[in-house]
């Protein structure tokens, strides 16, 4: 997939070298998550990338971090990205500004199962800033509805104000062809929503178990426990995807930063089915 | 208009049921509706039933002084509000409130209790059911507290 991404656009001779981007627009989504919207400079015009896949950002004289590609692989003459800022090099990002320069390498990694998951059901399941590696699959899908089941989508954050992608939320909520459910940890009483973890609002959720496939992103933890009970809805494991998140440096699999078990999330992740990790999510020091 | 007993044995709560409990537990039972913004009961109050919800929301809240009324857990359609009455001292430890309009069916916490005290496997099967929907609440509450959305 990365070499397909890189080749066919001969967007970066070399992975391993940044190529630079200026910032187009930036929106603040919450008050620690933010959106840049990269436009190519010079010959390259276009960014085409696979939804679930991530580029190695790199601000420069800071770092340079993995960041999951959030926009419509549909519009790849935008790059876009959605992220926290909790650590040094987010925390510099946020302070970028329209016209701004910064680093990309990529795309990396393995997608979600857009096409797989044809004639199926389809479950997305978000929590917190999950649902930014989850939205490039959700504009594919929609893109060819008629291709899919139903389409179910369950987000969960902490409180009604950490809510991303708000507007476009609303807008799908006014869809007939999609389900959006989202709840909150907490909220005070002016929310008319759902309160509870995401997990809570699996077992009523409109889908065929057997005929579902789930694409699943959030932190480890919310996603192993979405895991399993998406199974004791009666969703089969190898139909739930899962992106995990390991600290990755190379992207490429030569460093070995981001071995988990088996595997390197770089290169043959960040996207895997669930039970291909399975029995190592629950080790410790993994 | 569809009988207690019917109505009963088909929530998901008294799945599976023997027919005679269901017969019983439906002497406990009434209909009851709650407009939005409605209180179904107030914490610190005495907690007589418990409610099988079949249409609407329902918002668990806590008071805080410092940030007013808070949401701890929502309720919806087929899921069962309150066990305080289940155990001494009976009182209510959070608010509930309807979000929507919802109607349910309230079952009398004090009958229920007689009946169980005087039928011990009807006790015991409906301490079971409990136990699921608790420990459901809890292990959802455990993720809730451990802010696993980062």
């Amino acid at each position: 997939m990365v070499e397909q991404a890189l080749f066919q656009d001969q967007l970066v001779a070399d992975p391993m070298t940044s190529t630079p981007f200026r910032i187009g627009r930036v929106v603040k989504e919450s008050y620690d998550t933010f959106t840049l919207e990269l436009v190519p400079q010079g010959r390259y015009q276009t960014f085409p990338f696979a939804p679930g896949q991530f580029n190695m950002l790199y601000v420069f004289g800071v770092g340079e971090i993995p960041i999951s590609i959030s926009g419509d692989p549909q519009h790849p003459s935008l790059l876009v990205h959605t992220t926290r800022a909790v650590g040094t090099v987010t925390k510099a990002m946020r302070a970028l500004k329209v016209g701004d320069a910064i680093g990309v390498r990529g795309p990396f990694g393995s997608a979600w199962p857009v096409k797989e998951a044809r004639g199926y059901d389809v479950v997305f399941v978000a929590g917190g800033i999950g649902l930014a590696p989850l939205r490039p699959a959700l504009y594919q899908v929609l893109a060819q509805r008629d291709r899919y089941g139903k389409i179910v989508l369950l987000y969960g954050t902490r409180s009604p104000e950490d809510i991303l992608f708000r507007s476009e939320l609303e807008k799908w909520r006014s869809r007939f062809d999609l389900e959006i459910y989202v709840t909150v940890d907490y909220a005070n009483s002016k929310w008319h929503g759902n309160v509870g973890v995401v997990t809570r609002l699996i077992p009523k959720a409109p889908f065929d178990p057997l005929n579902t496939i789930a694409m699943v992103c959030g932190p480890e933890v919310m996603m192993r426990f979405t895991a399993l009970e998406l199974q004791k809805r009666g969703v089969p494991s190898d139909h739930i995807y899962i992106s995990m998140e390991r600290n990755m440096k190379c992207a490429t699999g030569f460093c070995g930063h981001c071995q988990f078990g088996p595997t390197f999330i770089c290169k043959n992740g960040p996207v895997y089915p669930y039970n291909q990790l399975q029995s190592w999510l629950a080790l410790w020091e993994v | 208009m569809k009988a207690f007993d019917e109505i009963l044995k088909e929530t998901k709560f008294f799945h599976g049921l023997a027919p005679e409990y269901i017969q019983l537990l439906a002497g406990c039972a009434s209909n009851v509706r709650f407009d939005p913004g409605e209180y179904v009961f107030r914490e610190g109050e005495s907690a007589n039933a418990f409610y099988l919800i079949r249409h609407g929301q329902v918002a668990l809240e806590l008071h805080d002084p410092r940030r007013g009324q808070l949401i701890i857990d929502t309720l919806n359609e087929d899921e069962v509000l309150g066990w305080s009455w289940l155990f001494p001292p009976y009182k209510w430890v959070y608010s509930a409130r309807a979000v929507i309009l919802t109607r349910a069916i309230a079952m009398d916490g004090k009958c229920l209790r007689d009946k169980c005290d005087s039928d011990p496997v009807l006790g015991y099967d409906l301490m079971k059911r409990f136990a699921v929907v608790m420990i459901d609440r809890l292990q959802a509450t455990r993720l809730q507290v451990l802010n696993v959305y980062g």
